[in-house]
């Protein structure tokens, strides 16, 4: 035996070393599999071509899983295999049974996966750094590893405790209000500072403990970060949580000089961003002040008590459908209040019925409405509303001029016309559909006493074209129906 | 591979990213993001070299366990935008 100090002289085995020398068949295997993540996403760009790049995706995904387990001496094969099957089973029957008004919470959920998976892929990498062919001539984790280790398991921390509090708060096991510490922003500097350093410390002297504080830290400002974020901003939350789990993915694919991951990270990196930049857009609010959190939380405090209470009409279910009936065209506008009503296949079945005594029905989204981007698409779909029936904001505003009824289920703030004339509201600027055009405008709501989430009044009650239906969404769909029908 | 090569091709991939997620339909946002989910657990390459690798017990354990979190994702993942994108229909006429 050698002493110590020669060992090191002599560097670790030659095996570990070659390792580097990466097989040009297994990279070129690794790029196909990123490559086939691009046309997953790209198939997305209509519904037509959407199942052939879901294929594409699970393609991708089988090549770099069968590169990584043929290239690499498998000491443990019962184990991976068992691993794979019990997460695989899991996963596979929740995607079945899940209800497709709980998809925010599942997306929410299985970001928190990836966090974690993330968070455990590079502790493993820190205890078994020589399986990742990452140990430099000293037997030490390489420094830029070192940085790439310690920056996947801070995000993919984040990504994990963000997610979870996302998921109470979709999933009602938590207030969907906001929770507002005091001295919150000077906590969570204080914390990333803290995290700055912890880093800085792993990454000059190899010390474990910097390691795990900087996780502990990391997992710590992800809660924080998300608490005092209320329900209806979730949309961007849910979008920021994504990118952050592919950034996460991309860092490790640094540490593992792994081009399927790389591409995959950047890929959900970018189309997170995406996601929420165009959430942002349409509350007209900068991602800063999304993040920064208490959105609503003042002004429902404020405006509570001193409103004054003014006239409006309160329609029944046969008002409606009797005008319904004689109208020429319909335009639907859903939004949360429906998802929660579960009233999609009940609206559904009030457009075929308005369709069949030759009224034309439309459906308008706006991008915020319901609690992830595309929310109410996936239900609509669900409840077998043909997708050329549905239309974005942009393209569908400027007929509800010509439009007999507007008829709004479950939404409120993107119908409010203070987002184009009063710069006092909170929801100033935020692009809304011009419902106060439409010759009727039908409103299900609960009650009148609820408010949107931003916590102000609507004008658009008030109008003498307005009807008010309040009651349950999908209570009163169904009594439409049953007066339509007769 | 040295590390401005790794760089080059995360950017060239950011860009990618970019322009592809762009193109995608409002409409499909939500089956965006579930199967976005689905690829960044692609991170199980991560999971299966550690936990092939006979080295440390702890860091196969710790392995096992993030290719069981992953495949819930994967499996997960693929099968709920598989459903999602199933109930998109065109009117028949």
């Amino acid at each position: 035996m050698l002493p110590p100090e020669q060992m090191l002289e002599l560097g670790p085995p030659v095996a570990e070393v070659t390792v580097h020398a990466v097989n040009p068949w297994v990279a070129f295997a690794y790029l196909v599999s990123g490559v086939f993540f691009i046309l997953a996403l790209r198939g997305l760009s209509s519904p037509a071509t959407s199942r052939n790049g879901n294929r594409f995706g699970m393609a991708g995904m089988l090549i770099a899983v069968v590169t990584t387990l043929v290239t690499h001496d498998i000491a443990s094969l019962p184990e991976i295999v068992a691993a794979m099957a019990i997460g695989g089973g899991i996963g596979f029957v929740i995607a079945r049974r899940i209800a497709m008004t709980a998809m925010p919470q599942l997306v929410a959920a299985f970001h928190s996966l990836v966090g974690l998976a993330a968070v455990l892929v590079a502790i493993a990498a820190f205890l078994d750094p020589a399986a990742f062919a990452i140990v430099d001539a000293n037997g030490a984790i390489e420094a830029v590893a070192r940085i790439e280790m310690v920056l996947g398991a801070a995000i993919g921390a984040i990504t994990f405790s963000g997610s979870v509090i996302a998921f109470a708060k979709l999933n009602g096991n938590m207030s969907g209000a906001p929770i507002l510490l005091p001295g919150r922003h000077f906590i969570n500097l204080a914390i990333v500072l803290g995290i700055a350093v912890f880093a800085f410390g792993f990454w000059s002297g190899e010390h474990a403990i910097d390691f795990w504080l900087v996780l502990a830290l990391a997992f710590l400002i992800g809660f924080l970060l998300i608490v005092p974020i209320g329900g209806a901003d979730m949309p961007v939350v849910v979008s920021m949580l994504n990118s952050y789990s592919g950034w996460a993915a991309a860092a490790m694919g640094f540490t593992l000089h792994n081009t399927a991951m790389i591409v995959t990270g950047a890929l959900v990196g970018s189309s997170g961003a995406i996601l929420s930049y165009i959430m942002c857009r349409a509350m007209n609010r900068s991602f800063i002040s999304v993040i920064a959190g208490g959105f609503g939380a003042e002004a429902s405090a404020a405006g509570g008590a001193a409103k004054e209470q003014r006239p409006y009409k309160r329609g029944s279910a046969e008002d409606a459908a009797f005008m319904l009936k004689q109208a020429e065209s319909v335009i639907v506008i859903p939004g949360y209040g429906m998802a929660v009503a579960q009233a999609q296949h009940a609206l559904r079945e009030m457009g075929d019925l308005l369709k069949k005594e030759g009224v034309s029905v439309k459906y308008a989204i706006h991008p915020v409405a319901g609690r992830m981007p595309g929310h109410m698409n996936v239900l609509l779909a669900e409840a077998q509303v043909p997708y050329d029936d549905v239309f974005e904001l942009e393209d569908i505003n400027s007929e509800f001029a010509q439009a007999d009824v507007a008829f709004i289920i479950g939404a409120n703030d993107v119908v409010n016309p203070a987002a184009k004339t009063d710069k006092t509201s909170p929801i100033y600027g935020m692009p809304v559909f011009d419902v106060d055009k439409a010759k009727t405008v039908m409103f299900i709501k609960r009650s009148m006493g609820g408010v949107g989430y931003a916590g102000v009044d609507n004008d658009v009650f008030y109008l003498d074209q307005t009807l008010m239906l309040l009651a349950d969404a999908k209570k009163m769909v169904e009594e439409i129906n049953k007066a339509l029908a007769d | 591979m040295d590390f401005i090569a790794i760089l080059s091709i995360f950017v060239l991939a950011c860009f990618v990213g970019y322009y592809v997620v762009w193109s995608v339909t409002p409409a499909l946002h939500t089956p965006l993001m579930a199967v976005t989910n689905a690829i960044s657990s692609v991170i199980v390459v991560g999971a299966l070299i550690a936990s092939a690798a006979a080295g440390s017990p702890a860091a196969k354990w710790v392995g096992l366990v993030a290719v069981a979190l992953a495949s819930v994702n994967i499996f997960g993942g693929f099968a709920v935008t598989a459903r999602m994108l199933a109930m998109y229909k065109k009117k028949d006429r």
